[in-house]
């Protein structure tokens, strides 16, 4: 992990000696050193005050009221009235709820596979003596820089049925190519191959320096000890990486996960493809802002939260259980 | 014997160094080629983006396709939406961010501690939870098809925070108290001190903010609804309802969106990449 310092763990950072008088000390210090104590909380909140206050009232605030708005109902008019549990059961029964967890499921795995690749690109652009590798880092990278909506219309009419220049490719060995972006199923396989190409840029940078951090003489000592570049990589190369792996793993889920912008342009929401291809968030949208029923799109963006933070917690237990077998 | 070894060892490097070079250059046209095609089809007729066998290479360029972009939408009033949000979004967050970070990182005061474990909670929400009451805020506010709607909420940002406070935290302390001897305030020694050290960790933000602010689309398209109120985004994905068989007139329209984007990545691009892999997380 030595590269990543920024990887949030709030448990250990937490634990840090408060220095200075704190409440409840059962000698009560001298008034001259309170004075400046509660200077110095003066000062520690003007300073944390204006972007805490914002984070309360734009997000700490709104967690609060989505949870609220759970529980009601939303007229057509505005207001909004008590429903109970009414919104879950429909959760549990809706049909389209199942559809897009499974749709988001089969997305985040698809997108995974550009790990694997990415790990491969990484450590041929690492390569000492690689001429080219700035050229190759900016191509791989590109397409995680540009705008999702944008990609995803050009990928839109590559993956054209009838004049796509992926179907003109299938066509050359002598395959006649789907309607990719409107046959269900088929959709959603295409939308997993731009997040996938959209995706690698980003893990690459992350491997990369990764593998920048494990020592060279390790590499010297394998060698030295007859080790081949493929059992290097294996016995080498891997397990020094499974810290920076499993972290990109893991931000690669929760954002597979919230997968959108891609989808939206990719399909566009006319798409009759669009029921069987949508993801959480787009359901979660289209109830919210399209069909306007706040109270049923509350309940789904509340469920969206739980399944990432099992995704995420399964994760964290898998590594702890990886990590103890090594 | 050594002589041969080494040849064979040599021989081995030569082949494994075409094969990273083959495997290299194949993966890298697959990752441009959606570029490359963009820009050929936004020069050619739309009869030539649905000719099949496909046409590489359109003979007579048309530009007349970004000229129609310009007409079907308001895009320049789009561009400044969209810099305008990029802007506001980018400046708040590193005023407001920078000062909490270095507070959290650097000051003592009581419920510190609790404030920021309420802020690290933060981190692992996703944001669409927040989306509604955000939506019920900004129309509050009457502030629905503006520019500060868009941007305002992302102003406060629990990563921006926590990325600042990291930085700020590995810096010594006697840089403080020489300041302090000097006789500066708490503030002097935050602004003209501490701030000027942590520069890669600015960058660092700023391209991430940028980025994210420039490209998103679900939370913008709830908050304007005008065509003249959206960023490049939003506008695209109009573009994209109203005009969906006009592919040459979408692709230049696309082009142009994120064209913005990729000249200030392939522009600054050491710093972009350092950048993301510093932070080691997408905002």
């Amino acid at each position: 992990m030595t590269r990543l310092t920024t990887v949030p763990r709030p448990a250990g950072d937490l634990r840090q000696p408060a220095a200075g008088p704190r409440a409840g000390t059962p000698v009560r210090p001298p008034r001259r050193r309170s004075r400046r104590s509660s200077q110095r909380s003066l000062w520690g909140w003007a300073f944390i005050g204006p972007a805490v206050a914002g984070l309360f009232v734009f997000y700490l605030w709104p967690l609060v009221q989505t949870a609220y708005f759970s529980f009601t109902k939303w007229g057509v008019f505005g207001g909004s009235t008590w429903a109970g549990i009414a919104n879950y059961q429909k959760l549990l029964s809706d049909p389209a709820v199942l559809t897009s967890l499974r749709n988001t499921i089969v997305y985040t795995a698809i997108v995974l596979l550009g790990v694997p690749i990415a790990v491969v690109t990484a450590s041929l652009i690492n390569r000492p003596g690689l001429r080219l590798a700035k050229l190759y880092r900016v191509l791989f990278f590109m397409p995680y820089v540009a705008m999702p909506v944008a990609v995803a219309l050009v990928w839109r009419l590559m993956f054209n049925g009838d004049f796509g220049i992926v179907n003109a490719a299938l066509a050359v060995v002598g395959v006649e190519g789907p309607h990719w972006t409107s046959t269900p199923g088929l959709a959603l396989v295409a939308l997993g191959v731009v997040g996938l190409w959209a995706s690698i840029g980003f893990n690459m940078i992350i491997i990369s320096s990764g593998l920048a951090s494990i020592p060279q003489e390790l590499y010297e000592a394998a060698q030295l000890d007859g080790a081949g570049g493929i059992r290097i990589f294996f016995s080498v190369t891997v397990p020094l990486l499974a810290p920076t792996l499993f972290f990109v793993v893991v931000i690669t889920t929760i954002t597979a996960f919230q997968v959108f912008d891609l989808l939206f342009a990719l399909l566009g929401a006319m798409n009759p493809a669009m029921p069987q291809t949508q993801s959480l968030i787009y359901l979660f949208y289209s109830e919210a802002f399209v069909s306007n029923d706040k109270g049923y799109a509350a309940a789904i963006a509340l469920l969206i939260l739980v399944v990432i933070g099992a995704v995420t917690a399964i994760q964290f237990r898998l590594q702890r259980r990886w990590a103890n077998i090594d | 014997m050594t002589d041969a070894l080494r040849q064979r060892s040599r021989r081995r490097a030569g082949i494994g160094s075409f094969l990273t070079y083959l495997v290299l250059t194949i993966g890298g046209i697959v990752m441009v080629f959606p570029f490359l095609w963009q820009i050929v089809m936004s020069l050619s007729t739309n009869s030539q983006v649905m000719s099949v066998p496909p046409t590489f290479w359109p003979g007579q360029l048309q530009f007349g396709n970004f000229v129609e972009v310009f007409q079907k939408i308001p895009f320049f009033d789009q561009l400044w939406t969209s810099v305008l949000i990029t802007v506001l979004r980018t400046a708040g967050q590193l005023v407001l961010c920078t000062l909490a970070g270095y507070g959290f990182a650097r000051m003592q005061f009581r419920g510190k501690n609790i404030v920021f474990a309420l802020v690290l909670s933060l981190l692992m929400v996703p944001p669409q939870i927040y989306l509604i009451p955000q939506y019920l805020i900004i129309q509050d506010l009457g502030l629905l098809n503006t520019a500060l709607g868009v941007a305002l909420p992302g102003f406060f940002s629990a990563f921006g925070i926590f990325l600042m406070r990291q930085a700020f935290i590995g810096l010594p302390t006697e840089l403080e108290e020489a300041a302090r001897l000097d006789g500066a305030n708490v503030f002097q020694t935050f602004y003209r001190v501490m701030l000027p050290l942590i520069g890669p960790s600015i960058s660092a933000l700023i391209i991430i903010t940028v980025l994210w602010s420039w490209n998103d689309l679900l939370w913008p398209l709830v908050v304007t609804t005008r065509a003249e109120n959206m960023p490049l985004s939003v506008g695209l994905a109009a573009l994209q309802g109203q005009f969906s068989t006009d592919y040459s007139v979408l692709m230049a329209a696309s082009l142009l969106a994120t064209l913005p984007v990729l000249i200030l990545f392939l522009a600054l691009q050491r710093r972009v990449v350092q950048g993301l892999a510093f932070s080691g997380m997408k905002g």
